[in-house]
């Protein structure tokens, strides 16, 4: 069994992952039951004696003490982390697993990268190292970042390029949250485009993530709830944006619920992983099925069911039903038209009591609305885990690689380049040390090129599947 | 290369109560291979080599008379895959006397690993230079199986499991070494393979029971073996994979008649031509059973005569639950379609280079793909002239 490290960069990182860390924590309460620490929890969270001062609290088995999630907190500014110490999750995090500072990174990629990522490279490197140093065997690092930022978008793209040179085996999954179309910072895009140049080079797989696809499943699963159908009523614990196990309205923050359904995609994604099933698999094969290509690392997402209705029964007709809605819009976690574009691949993660032949036979029925890539045309991965999450009794994580997040990026590239031409607010990145014209221009062909990669693909899509011939031997 | 399987594996024999897995002859690591196959050879093998060889070597320490190994494994992971084509390399090596069979799990067509064409061509490619013979069982086929004869519903992979164990028991159950001996046959691997493969470029082996259906049925049915042996020679030269919707129309050309050109890997009425067979059958009367339908020269290929190319194994014990039971193990061309579909697909994803760069991280080059290719063509174009 493998360990995990989560990364949690900025204000947005750190948001998300307090709603991780706390439905982590509630998935492995409603699982393990005799509160023994085993492999499955130690994925995410070591268990430790608080009564021994220092590092030699560390137990590797028997009864859980004190639960430490294998965490690393950063931000350039104080008031989140310190919400969070505040909060009911302060004992889940080691104090001395945090970075933070003062004055905030101004919403400015190269204050984020250039100075706060010098100034404390060597702290980074050794809060990383102590992580894996408590792990028996870490496969994967989790950064949670968002891109139109500072912190999150500048330091938190720094950081990659440190994993990739400290710990080159360690894979890095990155969960990005992409600005959306009004989004108030003014310089997102230059944040974003800046940020995507290193998220090509350093990532294993990224998984973007836009709010405005967050805000409309909040608000799908808000009509659900509020329209109140006759005789159906909503299981509570099973909302996907519930936070705290209770059916309550809306009186918490606004991105409470939005960031829930993040930390729900990081749980399913690791549930096969760290929970038994009929066809396991790790992340090391998430990486291996659905990147054909090194600079083609970005995964759509999408997560059903995103709330249970109380009826128990479950007939098979529902269950195809999440199959269908997994590949529908309304489910994404990022606005995109993967139907209409072109499949490289694709992941299915069930979870629950679902079989091979559900499985199989709901792939056969979506399969001919869906265009996959020529030479990848049965290009589906499959995984079985046996241990549904809180409150549903099977769910479906889809992660698809496909040309669809194209215009994501070419909305990108124009909004950076509306700002750019103008040179609108340029000085403020030029002036930071060690930032130049050129690291612009470079994230500008970067991207182009990630692009253009995408658009060859595309263009075979309307060519026929023709087999290629074959090698001739001499019999 | 991953503890939970091997965990639930151990759990699963020692909770019988019958029998157990040794308490040391497991070894597992962490993390996996990945579902890479360069992994799984390249990187696994060299590191976990001498823990693993010498596991094996205690047990074969403990053998009185070692007839050989039976690898069980699958091709579209990276585990099984990749290090099971290494160990069956080193075993080539270091017990160069034995036998070695590896039981090989060909994967759905669709939707289990993405780059399961990848890892089967390079397993497969591997294991013909290093195996004695692969025993192959299709997924495909057993969950058909599952749904049509065993009529179950909602088909999980342990339905599967006990399919193909059932399959597996079918042929290593002990049986008589002779007409009217009433001694055990003490090397059922070597017998196996002496009648079955007779030349190294034909190595693959695929496996058929009759009868297959689930309790139920059962209790309503009778089998004679004339009937028995009348679907199981049917299933044999049509190539149907159970013994529901066999094509009857098929037929053994007439001898004497020049084959009609060679094998069309697309043509529907084709017929299965035969290297070697081998037909077991258990249980009650089974000396009445007529087999001279299955030592027909039109069935074998030119070169092996029918005495040489068929063999049966009998006991009058049944098997499992059913009265009268057979098994053929059959070297034919019985696996020739789904290797070409392998074959192609992988070639057609190896010429846009896809998913290429992760297996290159690992030592694994394009030459080595290119290699597989051209042996695996060989090898299709060898089964495919089996008719003239």
């Amino acid at each position: 069994m493998t360990q995990s490290v989560v990364i949690q960069v900025g204000q947005c990182g750190n948001q998300i992952g307090c709603c991780f860390w706390d439905l982590a924590l509630r998935e492995h309460a409603a699982v393990n039951q005799k509160a023994i620490y085993d492999e499955a929890i130690s994925s995410f969270f070591r268990n430790v004696d608080t009564r021994v001062v220092g590092d030699g609290g560390s137990i590797s088995k028997g009864k859980i003490r004190s639960l430490k999630a294998r965490a690393v907190l950063i931000d350039m500014e104080e008031g989140v982390v310190n919400e969070i110490l505040q909060g009911p999750l302060r004992d889940v995090f080691d104090s001395k697993q945090l970075i933070t500072d003062i004055s905030g990174s101004g919403n400015n990629w190269a204050v984020g990268h250039k100075v706060f990522g010098s100034l404390y490279q060597e702290q980074i490197l050794e809060k990383l190292r102590k992580s894996a140093e408590h792990c028996d065997c870490l496969q994967c690092f989790f950064v949670i970042h968002s891109m139109g930022g500072g912190t999150g978008s500048g330091l938190g793209t720094f950081l990659l390029k440190v994993l990739e040179d400290e710990f080159p085996e360690v894979y890095r999954f990155v969960t990005s949250v992409y600005p959306s179309g009004e989004d108030d910072v003014i310089t997102s895009p230059y944040n974003s485009m800046l940020a995507m140049k290193e998220l090509n080079e350093h990532a294993d797989c990224v998984l973007p993530i836009d709010n405005q696809s967050l805000f409309d499943i909040i608000s799908k699963i808000d009509l659900m709830v509020n329209s109140g159908k006759l005789g159906t009523a909503i299981k509570p614990k099973s909302l996907v944006t519930s936070s705290a196990g209770a059916f309550k309205k809306r009186q918490e923050k606004p991105f409470d619920a939005m960031n829930n359904i993040v930390a729900n995609l990081l749980l399913n994604l690791t549930s096969s992983a760290r929970f038994e099933g009929s066809l396991n698999m790790d992340l090391n094969e998430i990486s291996m099925n659905l990147v054909p290509f090194p600079q083609l690392h970005y995964l759509v997402s999408s997560l059903t069911p995103l709330y249970t209705l109380a009826d128990v029964n479950i007939p098979s007709r529902r269950l195809d039903q999440m199959f269908s809605d997994a590949f529908s819009k309304d489910h994404q976690l990022i606005q995109a038209d993967p139907k209409h574009s072109l499949y490289l691949a694709c992941a299915l993660m069930v979870r629950g009591n679902v079989q091979i032949s559900d499985l199989r036979r709901n792939i056969e029925r979506l399969k001919p609305s869906l265009r996959f890539v020529s030479w990848n045309q049965e290009g589906w991965k499959t995984s079985l885990c046996s241990v549904p999450p809180v409150g549903h009794s099977h769910s479906l994580l889809a992660l698809a690689n496909n040309t669809c997040v194209k215009p994501t990026f070419i909305e990108l590239r124009e909004r950076f380049t509306r700002l750019y031409k103008k040179r609108a607010h340029l000085h403020h990145y030029l002036q930071i040390e060690g930032m130049e014209e050129s690291c612009f221009t470079e994230a500008m062909s970067s991207l182009s090129a990630l692009i253009q990669e995408y658009n060859q693909l595309d263009a075979t899509k309307s060519m026929p599947a023709e087999d290629l011939p074959r090698l001739r031997v001499a019999v | 290369m991953e503890p939970k399987v091997i965990n639930q594996t151990l759990s699963k024999a020692a909770h019988s109560g019958r029998w157990k897995y040794g308490q040391h002859s497991c070894f597992c690591q962490k993390q996996g291979s990945g579902n890479n196959w360069a992994y799984g050879y390249s990187v696994h093998g060299p590191r976990h080599e001498e823990s693993i060889m010498n596991l094996i070597q205690k047990e074969v320490e403990k053998c009185d008379s070692l007839n050989g190994f039976l690898i069980i494994m699958s091709m579209a992971g990276g585990t099984g895959s990749g290090l099971g084509a290494f160990v069956t390399q080193n075993l080539q090596d270091r017990y160069s006397n034995s036998l070695k069979m590896n039981q090989i799990i060909w994967p759905y067509g669709t939707g289990e690993v993405i780059v399961q064409n990848y890892n089967s061509i390079l397993t497969l490619s591997h294991l013909y230079r290093s195996s004695d013979a692969l025993l192959i069982h299709e997924n495909d086929a057993v969950h058909k199986i599952c749904a049509k004869l065993m009529n179950i519903k909602q088909i999980s992979f342990r339905d599967i499991n006990q399919v193909l164990a059932h399959q597996l028991g079918s042929v290593f159950q002990p049986t008589y070494s002779g007409e009217g001996s009433f001694h055990y046959r003490r090397n059922p691997l070597g017998d196996l393979m002496e009648n079955l493969v007779p030349h190294p470029e034909f190595k693959m082996l695929g496996v058929r029971n009759i009868p297959q259906m689930s309790e139920n049925s059962l209790a309503y049915s009778t089998f004679t073996w004339a009937g028995l042996l009348k679907h199981l020679r049917q299933m044999l030269i049509s190539n149907a994979k159970m013994e529901e919707g066999i094509d009857w129309q098929v037929r053994p050309p007439l001898s004497g008649l020049p084959m009609l050109g060679k094998m069309s890997l697309n043509k529907e009425f084709h017929f299965n031509t035969s290297i070697a067979n081998l037909v077991i059958l258990r249980g009650k009367d089974v000396h009445s059973a007529e087999l001279g339908a299955f030592k027909d020269p039109a069935l074998y290929t030119s070169w092996l005569e029918p005495v040489h190319a068929f063999s049966v194994w009998k006991t009058q014990r049944a098997f499992s639950k059913y009265e009268k039971s057979a098994a053929l193990v059959s070297n034919s061309q019985f696996l020739v379609k789904p290797l070409d579909m392998i074959v192609g697909k992988a070639w057609n994803m190896f010429a846009s280079k896809a998913y290429i760069h992760q297996y290159t991280k690992f030592g694994i080059e394009e030459e080595d793909f290119l290699d597989s290719f051209t042996l695996l063509e060989q090898v299709i174009a060898s089964y495919c002239n089996l008719g003239f």
